[in-house]
């Protein structure tokens, strides 16, 4: 008998979705009870297209083949104590941004996943729900092994999963993610595989992986490209979900148009820490940015949304906000840790003269004007008095958690304050982008875990500074402070066969 | 004589995290397991209740009635990680994809008797469909279950078990030569036949189980226990005279599978029953409900499998091999 060729489609539907039955023993309902309740009408599961195709036995091996690659690099790497090859020491300091904030969303998107990967009601979006889950437990593993190395050499790594729960700035990403994780499926898929992975993974983890490159950290840039098919996967399905909701039926478009309104916001207040990397943290910088948003979301995003128009999509509220903000957010947000430096897990700095001269380069109509003059006043303070810190702990916004520092979108030197009342209490925002997405849903935003209100109910170990630094398992001296004085740069030095400029470091380090 | 090259040593100022040294109870080099899995799930300050069911945080230890001082008590035999997890399944499917075209290019089934195959198709192919249940069930636990070093594993399993309904999927494709009526007819078996009902009606009932450690025990620790030696033992034994190694050879990754998996799955139930006199009557309580209702919904099966009032004779010795293994590995009499 000679077999009859399948093709790829026809054997994926026979490997997937022909494993599904319709159940008779129990309800639908009650096998998936979360398929209904946020409003999103699906006529017909079996229309969602699979983007991959991609069978258990195909995706193991591929997936080992890259894992042994991975790791025999990263094997290497911690041999040849590779760690030492980066530009400066200074980069270090966006990797513990990246363990610390971003790891832990790798993991609680395996778990999100999974909860979309058992709720979906369609062996389709399950299968495909569930490879991502699967992956992403890959990038949070792949990431601790590979930094690893450098928690051995650096400060600042070494309780990155219990600060992540903990640290103020911290909340920025948790809370990210706690929000749509909370939310049900269709909201977080939206979220996650569309609003972050769609339209704005080049800007969140490709920055952190082309720095790595440019600043020779080998093992991080391995790891970059060895999940970029991975990323590539995730992005095509969260085009294809959003597609999906919009042709099932119409009453779907204004509810996944409020969710990509309230998640671009979301994902671009997020990405105000990787705009201050990008900018400051890196000793060989990519792009500014301004660049990268010109280019990954006013051009990439604005042909996405010309695409989605025919659904009725439009651009997301706000949008020309984030425009406006370009040539000043990175300021801004460095400009907070510096504030707050001796209670970070990284180190801050000012950036030197070379550094300034790219800065107003790059931001000619805002750097020499309005942030300038901030940081040679800073320079000249921590020459003349020491390193100043700000004592007063921040008011934070109420949705996206960052001290309210942010401007004015039309005025760059007026702090912007919005705030609402809920229930007789007033809450506090950093833009209307927040302000909007509390009002839509203010039953949810009034619970979130806000650190400076923590300190001041007493939740977080004491009122003092040490106190909560040790709350944070933040090591004082160490982990935290300005780098030109720090362990690190110290070691670095030392390492580098500068002895007597590392002595240096740590006598004044000691004398502070 | 030795040779040596010299390298730039460096002393570390530390070994491992804070929080994987706290555990090891000293700072010393930790395997990558250990730095893979150790409190990798968010425990507090949780910023918002799930509007999916908001009595709960999103990550909440009272989602099952098992309690346990430390979540991380649990610890994988294997030690698989994502990295050590997908190496050993990429061994295994590498085997498995030579047996499939081993048996293909030898023209294997034609020397299996039209009967052997028929009985093949009858009773393996349907059971794709279980495996897909299995594969939600582990996933409701990943989705669900308290810390990673469950949730990893069950996260894998789940994959394992879409995996496995793949394998029997191409089975019937390989018996049909991709026509798909195998695939079909073992479909209308499974919702409609009536030996393969009361098995269907189990299914269904684990998909709506919501303690998930209880549905861990349903399905990883009794279906799974009865199925497997039911399926992959008994009734591969009794195929042989007619088909010789033929589908053994097509099952040899359920049967390897089934052999890690084990080990993993009586550790996990060692050290919850271990942890307190409460676990071990709850898990005792569970296993003994789901032995009866596994073995009672396996009961048709097997008789169609092995020969009418065969059935309830080998589910007997199953059920008590499972009780023996259950005691000698995992700790738990019953």
């Amino acid at each position: 008998m000679s077999a009859k060729r399948m093709n790829l489609r026809e054997k994926y539907q026979r490997m997937t979705r022909d494993l599904a039955w319709k159940p008779s023993y129990q309800s639908e309902d009650d096998i998936f009870p979360q398929a209904k309740y946020e409003g999103i009408i699906i006529h017909d599961w079996d229309k969602w297209e699979d983007p991959f195709r991609l069978t258990v036995d195909a995706y193991w091996k591929y997936q080992a083949e890259k894992e042994r690659k991975l790791y025999a690099i990263i094997e290497a790497f911690a041999q040849n104590n590779a760690q030492l090859n980066v530009t400066d020491a200074r980069y270090i300091n966006s990797l513990k941004l990246f363990l610390t904030g971003v790891t832990p969303l790798e993991y609680a998107a395996h778990r999100g996943f999974a909860m979309s990967g058992r709720n979906f009601p369609g062996a389709g979006p399950q299968v495909s729900s569930q490879f991502q889950s699967i992956d992403e437990l890959r990038h949070a593993q792949t990431q601790i092994h590979t930094i690893s190395q450098y928690n051995k050499y650096f400060n600042g790594f070494h309780d990155w999963r219990h600060m992540h729960d903990r640290v103020w700035y911290l909340s920025v990403p948790k809370s990210f993610f706690d929000d749509a994780m909370s939310a049900g499926p269709f909201e977080f898929v939206t979220a996650i595989s569309f609003s972050f992975e769609y339209v704005l993974t080049n800007l969140l983890f490709m920055p952190f992986m082309s720095g790595a490159a440019y600043n020779d950290d080998m093992a991080t840039v391995t790891f970059g490209f060895s999940a970029q098919s991975d990323e590539s996967r995730h992005m095509t399905l969260g085009l294809e979900v959003i597609k999906f909701m919009l042709e099932q039926d119409e009453r779907n478009v204004p509810i996944v148009q409020k969710w990509i309104d309230k998640w671009f916001w979301r994902g671009y207040r997020l990405l105000a820490l990787v705009s201050m990397m990008m900018d400051y943290m890196l000793p060989k910088r990519v792009m500014s940015w301004q660049e990268a948003w010109e280019m990954y979301f006013e051009e990439n995003g604005g042909a996405l949304f010309e695409d989605l128009a025919r659904y009725g999509i439009r651009m997301p509220k706000y949008w020309e906000v984030s425009v406006k903000e370009k040539n000043r957010l990175s300021h801004e947000v460095w400009s907070i840790f510096y504030n707050y430096g001796h209670a970070a897990a990284i180190h801050t700095w000012l950036p030197d003269e070379n550094e300034m001269a790219w800065l107003s380069e790059k931001y000619p109509e805002t750097f020499d004007k309005y942030y300038r003059p901030r940081f040679d006043h800073w320079r000249k303070h921590h020459q003349e008095h020491g390193r100043w810190y700000n004592n007063t702990l921040p008011m934070l916004c109420q949705t996206c958690q960052i001290p309210m520092a942010f401007t004015e979108p039309d005025d760059p030197t007026q702090i912007c304050y919005r705030s609402s009342e809920y229930k007789g209490m007033q809450y506090h925002f950093c833009s209307d982008g927040c302000k909007d997405i509390f009002d839509d849903e203010p039953e949810k935003f009034v619970q979130a875990w806000l650190p400076v209100h923590q300190i001041y109910q007493g939740n977080c170990g004491g009122a003092s500074v040490p106190e909560v630094l040790e709350w944070y398992h933040l090591k004082h001296g160490q982990d935290n402070l300005e780098y030109l004085d720090s362990q690190d740069r110290a070691n670095w030095l030392r390492w580098k066969g500068l002895t007597e400029q590392a002595e240096a470091v740590l006598q004044k380090a000691a004398n502070e | 004589m030795s040779i040596e090259i010299k390298t730039t040593s460096i002393e570390p100022i530390r070994h491992t995290f804070s929080n994987v040294a706290a555990r090891l109870g000293v700072d010393k080099p930790a395997s990558r397991y250990q730095e893979a899995t150790f409190d990798l799930q968010a425990t507090v300050n949780f910023h918002y209740r799930p509007t999916w069911d908001p009595e709960f945080e999103l990550f909440d230890e009272r989602r099952t009635a098992i309690r346990m001082q430390d979540w991380y008590s649990f610890r994988d035999p294997r030690q698989f990680y994502y990295g050590t997890w997908t190496m050993a399944r990429a061994r295994q499917q590498d085997v498995a994809e030579r047996n499939f075209a081993f048996v293909e290019k030898r023209n294997l089934l034609d020397t299996v008797s039209d009967q052997g195959k028929a009985k093949a198709a009858e009773i393996l192919v349907p059971l794709r469909h279980m495996e897909y249940a299995a594969n939600l069930n582990n996933c409701y636990i990943t989705a669900y279950g308290f810390g990673t070093a469950i949730t990893q594993a069950t996260s894998f399993n789940a994959i394992d078990r879409l995996g496995i309904a793949q394998y029997l999927s191409r089975l019937g494709l390989l018996l049909d030569g991709n026509s798909g009526q195998v695939l079909d007819q073992a479909k209308r078996d499974w919702l409609e036949a009536g030996h393969w009902q009361p098995l269907r009606e189990l299914a269904e009932t684990l998909l709506v189980t919501k303690d998930w450690f209880e549905l861990y025990v349903a399905q990883n620790v009794v279906l799974d226990g009865l199925l497997y030696p039911l399926v992959y033992e008994r009734f591969d034994a009794a195929l042989a005279p007619e088909a010789g190694s033929t589908f053994s050879m097509l099952m040899e990754f359920q049967n390897e599978w089934y052999a890690d998996t084990t080990r993993w799955v009586d550790a996990t139930i060692k050290t919850a029953v271990a942890e307190s006199d409460a676990n071990r009557e709850q898990i005792g309580n569970w296993t003994r409900d789901w032995m009866q209702r596994c073995s009672a919904a396996l009961g048709p099966v097997a008789d169609q499998a092995l020969g009418a009032n065969q059935g309830a004779t080998v589910l007997g010795e199953l059920r008590d091999a499972l009780v023996q293994r259950l005691d000698k590995k995992a700790g738990l009499s019953l």
